[in-house]
Parts: structure tokens; C-alpha cells; sequence
């Protein structure tokens, strides 16, 4: 739990490895007051220099306002996609710099962050190649921040809980080995057990962000529509109850930010539709 | 060998689970929000053809409850607000003026019709494709302030 670290022992940790003497490896620091970075050496004359404007707090001086802090990478050197950016800003400029990753291809869901004004995964979001334009990075909107771009998902987490994620049935299986299904059955659950609950569309959708406490939001309810139509599934009309009230389904107001942001392409609008459908008819 | 290894000064505290939870609640209490309408694309939220939806029916409503209150009261005050005084007081004014107050009513109705429209089809779960989405936007916006125009102007 890195947020839990106390600043006294890092700074004594600061201390100690700039001690160590010159056999160690030197990581060129930059304090984090600087307005702008730069890790890009004057010299290079074809460098394709871009900005990076990111959003940074630091839960250590919490007395201290957020603020954008500026990099500066030549893009020759650096990777195509935002996530490469955001390693090599952390590894050569400021290992200050915190944010999530894990499997830099689009799976795990962990890079979920606000790119240029669009929730989208930083390893799936390649850089604009525009170098006159700042790229500007936020964590996922509305959210309490951790730590920069590290967002407190808890609340997400408890919803999707609340949702019962998990094949429910009273029945045993007619052959007492497996619960089969046919193809047109299997074939509904196509684009939504795709999700990877990063948060990308919750996080978009402005009814999310006032009704938080009570509406589900879009991901939750793409889930919660994953397991309303699977046919193996008993508890239907249990899961169609729960959403009857005004606030965990009908907050949607079929603005479309989820749809359009979602970075797996999948369509949490549709699924949304597809529940009030269910529930209306 | 050492020279080539990257070393982290991440030094940890032990801690016990009751003091990781008093750290953890302090450290909550003073989070900040993330920035959401100042991040957030505004063609997303300013420009949502559902928010304006909501805008547009709401402002017709306040206007007919507005006028329709200020009409029962006209007698009692003295406002002339029958039709063919308004209709004199409209032709009084230059054309200029008046297409535009005409077009203050006109947009917002013919922008409810056709987003309403456009939102009853969605409940039944159709045209969600993104680049219909795209498409019904531009419609949306484009088609509502033309015929707007249209009404304003040459009606």
C-alpha cells in the first residue's frame, strides 16, 4: 500500500539512496515543484517535442491544490501509445509520477484515465502526433483522487458487488455435469462478458457523476444486463426487482457518453435500453 | 553489475491493521474530486443533445406557466395580453426583432421534437449504433435550427 507510506520515511529513503555513492545508478530527479520538465536534450535538431500536461496531488501535502505539472518527451524516443508516455516520464523524468498499469494491452482495465477531455485506457490511446497541441491527462472524472492519475474505485467495486456478478441457480443440471446452453442463447451474452470494468463509462456519464451514491452507472449495469439475459442464469426476475426504483437504473438519461467512450467498443447504452425494455414490457 | 541495477527507495512502516485503517479514513477525508465538467470534452456535456433537451422542455414549460399566470392576472393589472394586441405589438416591431423573438420559441420546440423524437426511439432499444449516434446529433442540431429558421423567418 504505497498511499500509506509515511513522508518521514521517504524522505529518509531519499536520503539514504542519494548517499550510496557513485556506483549506483543515478536517475536524474526532477523536484516536483518545476513547472515544466524536460527530458528532451537541446541538441537533438529533428526532435518532435510534445507536451504533456498531467493532473497531479499528492495525498502527502494535502493542503496543497491539484495542479497540472507540464512534461516535455521527444517522440522519437518514445512509444505510440500515451501509456509509453506516461512509463518513460516516470522512469527518466519524474518517478514521482503515479498512476496504474498492468498489462499495457488492453485487458486489465488498470490505465483508465481522462485523455484530452475522452475516458479511454492510456494503453490503448495512441499519442496525437500534433506536437504543437498539449495532451492534457486527468484522472477518470468525478472521482476521488488517490494519488495524480490513481482514482478510489472502491464505490464502483461495492455496486458491482451489489449486482450479484455470478451464475445463480436452484436447478441442478439436467445431465449433472454442466449447465449447457444453445448458440443463440450464448450468442446474446456477445458484448457485454467483453467488459473489463474499468470504469472508462461510468465515469463519463454526468448522471454518474451527481447520483454516484445510488445509481448504478453504466458499467454496473451492462454487468447486471450480462446476467438478466443468460439463460443459465434462475435469479432474472430477482435481478429485474432490484433495479425497479428510481434511482440504481432509471438515472439513465440516455446521454451516450458510456457508448461513445467505451475503449473495448462495446455499447453499455444498448445494454441499458435493453433492461428498461425488459422491465417496461 | 550494481552500476547497471535500478534500485527504488520505497521504504515501507510496519503498521497494524488499526492503524492502517485510521491512516486510510484520514487520508480519505481529504481527497480531492477529480475535475469532471472542466475535463471532460464540452461537445460531451455542454453540447449533449440530452441535456438540451432538458433545458429546452424545461424552458417551455416555465414560459407557458409564465404567460398562462400572467394572462389570469392580465385583468386585475391591466396587461393587455390578448391575442390581437400581442399580434399588434409583434407587427410594431422591426422584422429583425421580431423573427428573432419568433425564433426564441421555435428552436426550443422544434429541438425537443425532433431530440424526443429521437429518445422514444432509443426506448425501444434501437439506433444505437455509434455512428447513427453520430449522425442523429448532427441531424439533431443542424435540422432543428434550420427549421427553426425556416418557421421564424418565412411563416
Amino acid at each position: 500500500m504505497a498511499a500509506l507510506r509515511s513522508s518521514s520515511s521517504r524522505l529518509l529513503a531519499a536520503a539514504s539512496r542519494s548517499s550510496a555513492g557513485p556506483s549506483m545508478f543515478v536517475r536524474s530527479m526532477a523536484s516536483v515543484g518545476d513547472a515544466t520538465v524536460n527530458a528532451v536534450p537541446k541538441s537533438s535538431s529533428s526532435a518532435r517535442n510534445k507536451t504533456f500536461q498531467i493532473y497531479r496531488w499528492n495525498p502527502e501535502e494535502p493542503n496543497e491544490k491539484p495542479k497540472m505539472q507540464s512534461y516535455t518527451l521527444d517522440l522519437n524516443k518514445t512509444g505510440p501509445m500515451i501509456l509509453d508516455a506516461l512509463v518513460r516520464i516516470k522512469n527518466e523524468v519524474d518517478p514521482t509520477l503515479t498512476f496504474r498499469r498492468s498489462c499495457r494491452e488492453g485487458i486489465c482495465g488498470s490505465c483508465a484515465m481522462n485523455i484530452n477531455g475522452q475516458n479511454t485506457l492510456a494503453c490503448l490511446c495512441r499519442i496525437p502526433t500534433d506536437t504543437s497541441a498539449d495532451t492534457k491527462v486527468y484522472p477518470l472524472p468525478h472521482t476521488y483522487v488517490v494519488k495524480d492519475l490513481v482514482p478510489d474505485l472502491t464505490h464502483f467495486y461495492k455496486q458491482y458487488k451489489s449486482i450479484q456478478p455470478y451464475l445463480q441457480r436452484d436447478t441442478p443440471a439436467p445431465d449433472g455435469r454442466e449447465y449447457r446452453q444453445s448458440k443463440a442463447d450464448r450468442k446474446k451474452l456477445d458484448g457485454l462478458y467483453e467488459c473489463i470494468l474499468c470504469a472508462c463509462c461510468s465515469t463519463s456519464c454526468p448522471s454518474y457523476w451527481w447520483n454516484a451514491e445510488e445509481y448504478l452507472g453504466p458499467a454496473i449495469l451492462l454487468q447486471s444486463y450480462r446476467w438478466i439475459i443468460d439463460s443459465r442464469d434462475e435469479r432474472t426476475e430477482a435481478r429485474k426487482a432490484a433495479l425497479d426504483n428510481s434511482m440504481s437504473l432509471y438515472r439513465c438519461h440516455t446521454i451516450l457518453n458510456c457508448t461513445r467512450t467505451c475503449p473495448k467498443g462495446l455499447n453499455p447504452g444498448l445494454a441499458i435500453a435493453e433492461i428498461k425494455k425488459e422491465m417496461a414490457f | 553489475m550494481l552500476a547497471s541495477l535500478q534500485t527504488r527507495g520505497a521504504a515501507t512502516v510496519k503498521m497494524t491493521p488499526d492503524e492502517a485503517q485510521t491512516l486510510l479514513a484520514s487520508q480519505r477525508r481529504q481527497r480531492p474530486v477529480s475535475p469532471h465538467l472542466t475535463a471532460y470534452d464540452f461537445k460531451q456535456t455542454w453540447f449533449s443533445p440530452s441535456v438540451w433537451t432538458r433545458i429546452t422542455g424545461g424552458g417551455m414549460t416555465a414560459a407557458l406557466y409564465v404567460f398562462s399566470l400572467s394572462y389570469l392576472a392580465a385583468p386585475l393589472t391591466g396587461w393587455h395580453l390578448e391575442s390581437a394586441s400581442l399580434v399588434a405589438a409583434a407587427a410594431s416591431l422591426p422584422f429583425a426583432a421580431m423573427a428573432g423573438l419568433k425564433l426564441l420559441v421555435t428552436w426550443p420546440f422544434m429541438f425537443h421534437l425532433f431530440n424526443g423524437t429521437r429518445h422514444l426511439v432509443w426506448d425501444l432499444a434501437k439506433g444505437y449504433n455509434k455512428p447513427v449516434i453520430h449522425a442523429g446529433n448532427i441531424a439533431v442540431w443542424s435540422g432543428s435550427l434550420l427549421s427553426a429558421l425556416g418557421i421564424a423567418y418565412f411563416l
